[in-house]
């Protein structure tokens, strides 16, 4: 594994070596001198002046120093033993060996320093990540003898986050050794950072710093820096409840338009949206089986009017084949289709097996980015987010803007009337139950990717999907957005104070009593409806 | 002054007198008297499982009050039942003493597990029966108090009711899943040893439990048909049908349900009571929302508003449910699921309603007249 990572620091220095970093050469020229020439003494100036070069090339020296193939020819050169032969560890030009070579030997001592070195080395590090870090290392032990090194990298630097983990750096190690108004800068500087280090280092200024001025200077930074990170940890708070929100809106909106719209109490509706679930495996399973894996990442796409058109199809034929004989007995509706969810959740058990399926994140969906200080967002959660309004948006369209959307909100406010007029409120029904339904299945779709995709799926959301449309006021699905949201956010906010399970409990008792004094919800449909 | 029907009618009581004589002298009886490797011996793993049955009859008649009569489609008994059941099991646990794991006698296990150092204080005086069993009625009726309060108060009705009882079931269920909440987390109260100082597992004290639990249903079927015949009960079938008219006719509905929901909860309690030591474990599974609505589909099945097809309903489909998970455990849910799909679209009334269409004498006689639309 060592020399796998040693060749490629030679080729990375091959590479360099085209550049005009030629000038360094004469800088290393000395050092190398000095490890040939023998003495300890000699050596540790050189593995020093070898760590303060910055140069690429010292790291390859040094790692072929601890790693024992440095070694030095009869002729007082030093070169690195290959396995074909040796090379010049300046141009990694193959060498002539006239005689044995002699390997250069280290102490305890000298190791340490290499250790060190080779640290400060890696602040040029032509990898991004080996430079951050590099600049961390520094960062958890500030050395006032690395700053030299830390100017020189943050001089060189290009990447912003490096530099400014470099410029981090530089101040805590300022902050062991400046005067005072360098160190007040320092504090300063440090103060923008939410690293947890930091606020140790602060901390520990605040506490033992001989200056008072430099005292209440850390004190105020750490007071800067909490209010900070609190600021942050609200905001990151609000946002996985905006996330919550998202998916409990998902879940729900399909809801929002059987409950809400028709008045069938739809038991299955948590089925349709496990339906939804399922119909993505099966997609990411054709997409495995029969197509190119470049194309892999498409399956999500695929599978979303794959969802919605299983469960509108399977939504369809429950409202045709059952839910049309028990309109205005709404209770019995909700036994009739929790009757339905045991047999489409059996149904699926026996299909595919009880133990979860693998849903996969296609790639354009993993990973994430750090907003600030620590607070990560992820891609997934952001598509959802995202996704969730989409969906709103689009069937508040489908409502407001298309015939059937027309036909449906007539049916809904007067059916008789609409039968009159030529509406076939039969077909309505089956076709509104059916966009409810497959709008579930889409949110299974989505909720495969945060979530176990197993039978059961659907009955973790049902209890929730019905709280959210109850709460934010039947028929409306503004509401069902402001339910959702408010729900979300609600018990994210509770979640650090009370805990993940307590919080959720609060939050159902909250909904129980608010019932109580808003029997039909936030956004309550007004006038005669309000009866029936 | 005349209450209205009569308590039961001659065929009622027939029936009711031959379901007392199978229940308490028939099943005792084949479960002691023959020989044991007799056929006639009834094997001694079925005495707890009558039991359980009934106490899930217990459970449908309760819930068949509240819906059947006053309309109410209470999808959080299956709490209720729950409590009344832990009220029992926190009574066995101190029963245990020194005899468990870690032969704690002022602590259960599972509290010695959690590293915790005194009784926390729910679990005060459960060592005595009395007060456990009060406690059983107790609990689930102020519970029921407070929630049917504040539902019945601001008129939350229908299918609103229906879904803030499961979400209260729900909460509860989340609730009783956490070890903070001191009744035993995930794993529930099991691990019982005796109870009022018989042990728990010998075959007598099961017999009585049976009896017990067998006499309890009675009594309480019949206490049921006491309200439903009283003035009461006319009042509670007159808000089930419209229930705004009952109330500008000058009558408290809110009183009223209140009434019968914290009775029904209390029954539900007892039931849970009943239940912990026959089948010897309690824990928050029973909470789920899932196992409150398979109540509605025992009572749905045995026809809603006749109290006897409540408790015939829990019998069937549990005794079919023992059945066919054992014969063909996939077929269960797809068999459950279908009944309750068919019950609703097919025998609105239930089997006693189905009995009542094939033969109109005798359902007259079964079933009571019902008015008015199903709500």
């Amino acid at each position: 594994m060592r020399i796998v990572r040693g060749v490629r620091a030679i080729l990375l220095l091959l590479s360099l070596t085209l550049l005009p970093l030629a000038a360094w050469a004469a800088d290393l020229g000395p050092a190398l001198d000095d490890l040939a020439a023998g003495g300890f003494e000699e050596r540790a100036r050189a593995i020093e002046t070898l760590g303060a070069s910055g140069d690429p090339r010292a790291i390859v020296i040094l790692r072929a120093l601890t790693e024992g193939t440095l070694e030095v020819t009869g002729d007082k050169r030093v070169v690195i033993a290959k396995d074909s032969g040796a090379v010049d560890p300046l141009t990694g030009a193959a060498v002539e060996l006239g005689g044995e070579p002699e390997r250069i030997r280290v102490n305890n001592r000298l190791r340490g320093e290499i250790e060190a070195a080779l640290a400060r080395l890696n602040l040029f590090s032509p990898d991004r990540a080996q430079r951050l870090e590099a600049a961390r290392a520094v960062l958890h032990q500030p050395d006032p003898a690395g700053a030299p090194v830390l100017e020189q990298a943050l001089a060189a630097e290009k990447d912003s986050g490096v530099a400014e983990a470099l410029r981090l750096a530089l101040a805590a190690t300022t902050l062991q050794s400046g005067d005072m108004p360098a160190k007040l800068k320092a504090i300063a500087t440090l103060a923008d950072s939410s690293d947890p280090e930091i606020r140790r280092l602060l901390g520990e200024v605040a506490d033992t710093a001989d200056a008072a001025e430099i005292k209440a200077a850390a004190a105020e930074a750490l007071r800067v820096i909490a209010q900070r990170n609190l600021a942050i940890e609200m905001a990151a708070n609000i946002f996985q409840g905006v996330s919550l929100g998202s998916v409990l809106l998902l879940a729900a909106i399909g809801l929002a338009i059987t409950f809400g719209v028709m008045g069938v109490i739809n038991m299955a509706h948590g089925e349709m949206i496990m339906l939804g679930a399922y119909t993505t495996y099966v997609v990411q399973e054709a997409f495995r089986a029969w197509l190119p894996p470049a194309w892999f990442g498409l399956y999500l796409i695929v599978a979303v009017p794959a969802g919605f058109l299983t469960a509108a199809i399977v939504g369809a034929a429950i409202e045709r084949g059952i839910i049309r004989f028990l309109y205005g007995r709404a209770l019995e509706t909700l036994l009739a289709t929790w009757g339905i969810s045991l047999m489409l959740q059996q149904a699926v058990r026996s299909l595919f097996g009880a133990p979860n399926k693998e849903v996969s994140n296609p790639a354009w969906m993993t990973g994430g980015f750090d907003l600030a200080g620590g607070f990560t967002v992820t891609w997934n959660r952001v598509v959802i987010i995202g996704f969730s309004l989409a969906v709103l948006g689009l069937l508040t369209l489908v409502l407001r803007r298309t015939s059937l959307g027309l036909y449906i909100r007539a049916v809904t406010q007067n059916r008789r009337m609409a039968a009159v007029v030529g509406i076939p409120t039969g077909r309505v029904d089956m076709l509104t139950f059916a966009l409810g339904s497959g709008i579930a299945g889409m949110a299974g779709v989505a909720l495969s990717q945060i979530g176990n995709v197993s039978p059961n799926l659907g009955t973790i959301y049902i209890v929730d999907s019905f709280m959210v449309v109850v709460f934010g006021g039947v028929g409306n699905l503004a509401g069902t957005l402001a339910g959702a949201m408010g729900l979300g956010i609600t018990n994210k906010l509770l979640e650090p104070f009370a805990g993940a399970v307590l919080g959720k409990i609060l939050v159902l008792v909250g909904i129980i009593i608010f019932i109580q004094f808003r029997p039909r919800g936030l956004f309550a449909l007004k006038g005669r409806a309000v009866e029936s | 002054m005349r209450r209205g029907p009569a308590l039961l009618g001659r065929t009622g009581w027939l029936v009711f007198a031959a379901a007392a004589i199978l229940a308490l002298v028939v099943v005792p009886g084949l479960a002691t008297l023959p020989p044991p490797d007799s056929g006639l011996r009834l094997p001694a793993y079925l005495v707890p499982l009558f039991g359980k049955y009934l106490c899930y009859a217990l459970l449908a008649l309760a819930l068949d009050l509240i819906w059947g009569f006053a309309g109410i489609l209470s999808l959080g008994q299956g709490a209720f039942f729950a409590l009344g059941g832990y009220c029992m099991g926190m009574y066995l646990m101190r029963q245990i003493g020194t005899r468990g794991v870690y032969g704690n006698a002022e602590l259960p296990d599972f509290m010695v597990f959690l590293n915790w150092k005194s009784l926390p204080w729910p679990w005060w005086f459960f060592g005595y029966f009395p007060y456990a069993m009060v406690m059983a009625l107790v609990v689930p009726g102020l519970l029921a108090a407070a929630f049917g309060w504040l539902a019945f108060r601001s008129r939350v009705t229908g299918v609103y009711l229906s879904i803030i009882t499961q979400a209260m079931t729900y909460a509860l269920m989340l609730a009783f899943f956490r070890n903070d909440m001191g009744f035993g987390g995930n794993n529930g109260l099991t691990d019982f040893k005796d109870i009022l100082g018989f042990e728990i597992q010998a075959p007598a004290t099961r017999l009585t439990l049976y009896a017990v639990t067998a006499a309890t249903l009675g009594a309480a079927f019949l206490l049921c048909r006491f309200i439903v015949t009283s003035k009461l009960g006319r009042i509670l079938l007159a808000l089930r049908d419209a229930e705004a008219r009952v109330r500008f006719l000058g009558y408290s509905t809110a009183g009223a349900k209140l009434f019968v929901f914290v009775l029904s909860a209390m029954l539900c309690g007892l039931a849970g009571a009943l239940y912990v030591p026959q089948v010897g474990i309690i824990n928050p599974g029973e909470f789920a929302p899932g196992n409150s609505i398979e109540i509605a589909i025992w009572v749905a099945v045995g026809g809603r508003g006749t109290l006897g097809g409540a408790i015939l309903g829990a019998l069937v489909v549990n005794l079919a449910k023992t059945w066919l998970t054992d014969a063909a455990p996939e077929a269960w849910l797809f068999v459950l699921g279908a009944l309750f799909i068919l019950v609703t679209l097919l025998l609105p009334k239930g089997i006693l309603g189905l009995a009542a269409r094939l033969s109109p004498i005798l359902g007259r006689r079964l079933v009571p007249a019902r008015s008015g639309s199903d709500v």
